[in-house]
């Protein structure tokens, strides 16, 4: 783990979120340290999953929504919680991998230009290099490089993922949201993805959700948890799996519930 | 030990099965009579005069078997209707999977599907009387049966096939898909023709293909609105006989059995079976072809 104190991407502060009347998120603060990973920890139900769209205006789609207090990102301290901020300007900004795999019904090749072609990009030279640079850091590129036309559904489930990866990576994200990116995988192919996302961190924030503390433990550098819609406590990794000072994280790590 | 079978049961599982190939038979059944007619129709006409001959004559002291006029007919009521229900039936396909919210769907639903229910000599009465006038105060000089205001009708009548069958498509394409689409800040509608129509397209298929069957076959419409005369033209704006209708018109004529205008009707009808049978093929195909890529 890194030491050297790191910047913020993006400051939550007293973020509360409801479906319709159902209050899900209850002023939740935390800040997310920019080229780091942060991971979401808490028992099935608790918000981990909505605070996680959120962050990138994701919640938008369901009908009857409602946010309040602010999610500043850094560097220009935009709330992109504010109306006059476009979703689509927010996600342009802010990748997302989700539980499942879920590439398109298209090649590998157009899975992973998928995110430029929306942003316009024609250039045939630009979206072959930066085929090969997302797959690279997808660390799928070995595995497709003789067929990069072939659909992605003839692909693993683990390599699926990875290529859900790459299109997420192939725009440049400032950050990239993971849900539970590996738990419909094998270990296997979950080791492959913990191992490249560490890889990741030099270029790209990264929060993960993830139900598995021991994924927690290896790969993130801060730790957050969550219970019924609060944050309960948040701290560096080593020192939530080592010390928590909250009575419930100790309970909720050593698996005494949850 | 295993029990033996129930003899009951049996005897229903064979009432099944004699129910579903009752329906093999049917089919089986109309195109035996179909080809069994035609061939006698054959052995006066040749193949070659029936399928490049201009007239279509076939009761008049000079008869001329030319399948064509009628073809034409066929086509371009046919033409006009898909000009119109294509598009139409796909927007309101999207626009009701995509972007209505789920009350406005589950209202326009089933006034689109009460459409169908409509019986077709009102739509084809309606063409008459009511969709000719109002395109003749546009231009004056269209006759009162014409291809044009016959095909805008059936087109009409196809778009809750397109629309109502696409939509069942592109509701079925999983939500994780729109999700990871809009996640990498697509908008609604570069999801929309982007990730979701192509995961949509084998449905789509279906539905136009049953769209299309549906407007060659229409009847009713074009009998009443398009004119009986055959003519060999492509202009919707003439009036025209189309297969169907001819096979009407015949049919309600008294004909002697065997006489070579009765078997008139028969190559007619086969005629109008090919060509469905091609287009059920052809969406088959691409169908197949589709799913085996992705
Ligand atoms: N569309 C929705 N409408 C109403 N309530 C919802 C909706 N989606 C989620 N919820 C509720 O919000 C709460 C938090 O759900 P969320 O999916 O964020 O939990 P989670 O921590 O991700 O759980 P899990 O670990 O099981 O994925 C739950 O109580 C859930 O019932
Ligand atoms: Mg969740």
């Amino acid at each position: 783990m890194t030491s050297a104190a790191p910047l913020f991407k993006a400051e939550i502060r007293d973020l509360s979120f409801r479906f319709g009347r159902t209050q899900v998120l209850k002023s939740v603060t935390l800040p997310i340290a920019e080229r780091r990973v942060t991971a979401l920890i808490g028992p099935s139900g608790c918000g981990k999953t909505t605070f996680l769209r959120c962050l990138n205006r994701m919640q938008d789609l369901h009908p009857d929504v409602r946010y309040e207090g602010e999610i500043i990102l850094h560097p220009e301290k935009i709330n992109i919680l504010d109306p006059a901020v476009d979703p689509i300007e927010v996600r342009m900004r802010i990748g997302m991998v989700f539980q499942k795999p879920n590439p398109f019904p298209k090649s590998i090749f157009e899975n992973v230009v998928y995110g430029l072609r929306i942003r316009g990009v024609r250039d045939r030279a630009t979206l072959d290099e930066r085929v090969v640079q997302a797959l690279q850091d997808a660390a799928l590129w070995d595995e497709v490089k003789d067929r990069l036309h072939a659909p992605a559904t003839v692909l693993s489930g683990g390599q699926q993922q990875r290529l859900c990866i790459a299109r997420a990576l192939a725009t440049n994200p400032e950050m990239i949201l993971f849900d539970e990116p590996t738990s419909a995988l094998d270990p296997v192919a979950t080791s492959k993805i913990e191992e490249l996302m560490t890889g990741l961190k030099d270029k790209v924030t990264i929060v993960i959700v993830t139900h598995n503390m021991q994924q927690a433990g290896r790969i993130s550098d801060f730790t957050a948890f969550m219970f019924l819609g609060t944050l309960v406590e948040f701290g560096r990794t080593d020192t939530i799996f080592t010390n928590p000072s909250n009575k419930l994280t100790e309970e909720y790590i050593t698996g005494r519930f949850g | 030990m295993m029990r033996k079978r129930n003899p009951g049961e049996q005897i229903i599982e064979a009432l099944l099965l004699l129910a579903a190939l009752s329906s093999v038979g049917i089919t089986l059944g109309i195109v035996g009579v179909l080809l069994y007619e035609s061939a006698v129709f054959f052995r006066e006409v040749s193949v070659i005069e029936f399928l490049t001959d201009t007239q279509w004559t076939p009761l008049f002291a000079d008869p001329h078997y030319g399948i064509l006029p009628l073809l034409s007919g066929t086509m371009t009521t046919t033409g006009v209707a898909l000009a119109l229900a294509l598009p139409l039936g796909t927007i309101m396909a999207l626009y009701l999977s995509e972007y209505a919210s789920a009350g406005v769907r589950e209202t326009v639903k089933p006034f689109l599907e009460l459409l169908t229910s409509v019986p077709t000599v009102i739509f084809g009465y309606f063409a008459l009387l009511v969709v000719t006038p109002c395109l003749q105060l546009l231009w004056p000089a269209l006759p009162g049966f014409n291809m044009l205001s016959a095909g805008l009708v059936i087109g009409v009548m196809i778009i809750p096939y397109i629309s109502s069958v696409s939509e069942d498509a592109l509701h079925a394409v999983p939500a994780h898909l729109r999700e990871g689409s809009l996640a990498m800040g697509a908008t609604r509608m570069q999801t929309a023709f982007r990730v979701v129509v192509p995961s949509a397209v084998s449905g789509i298929a279906a539905a136009y293909v049953l769209g299309i069957s549906r407007a060659i076959g229409e009847t009713m419409v074009v009998a009443i609105a398009a004119g009986m005369q055959p003519t060999l033209t492509w202009n919707p704006l003439e009036p025209a006989a189309t297969v169907t209708a001819f096979i009407v018109q015949v049919s309600l004529g008294d004909l002697p059995h065997g006489s070579i205008g009765y078997q008139t009707i028969f190559v007619a009808g086969l005629t109008l079976f090919v060509v469905t049978f091609l287009f059920n093929v052809a969406g088959y195909m691409l169908r197949t072809r589709y799913h085996r890529k992705y």
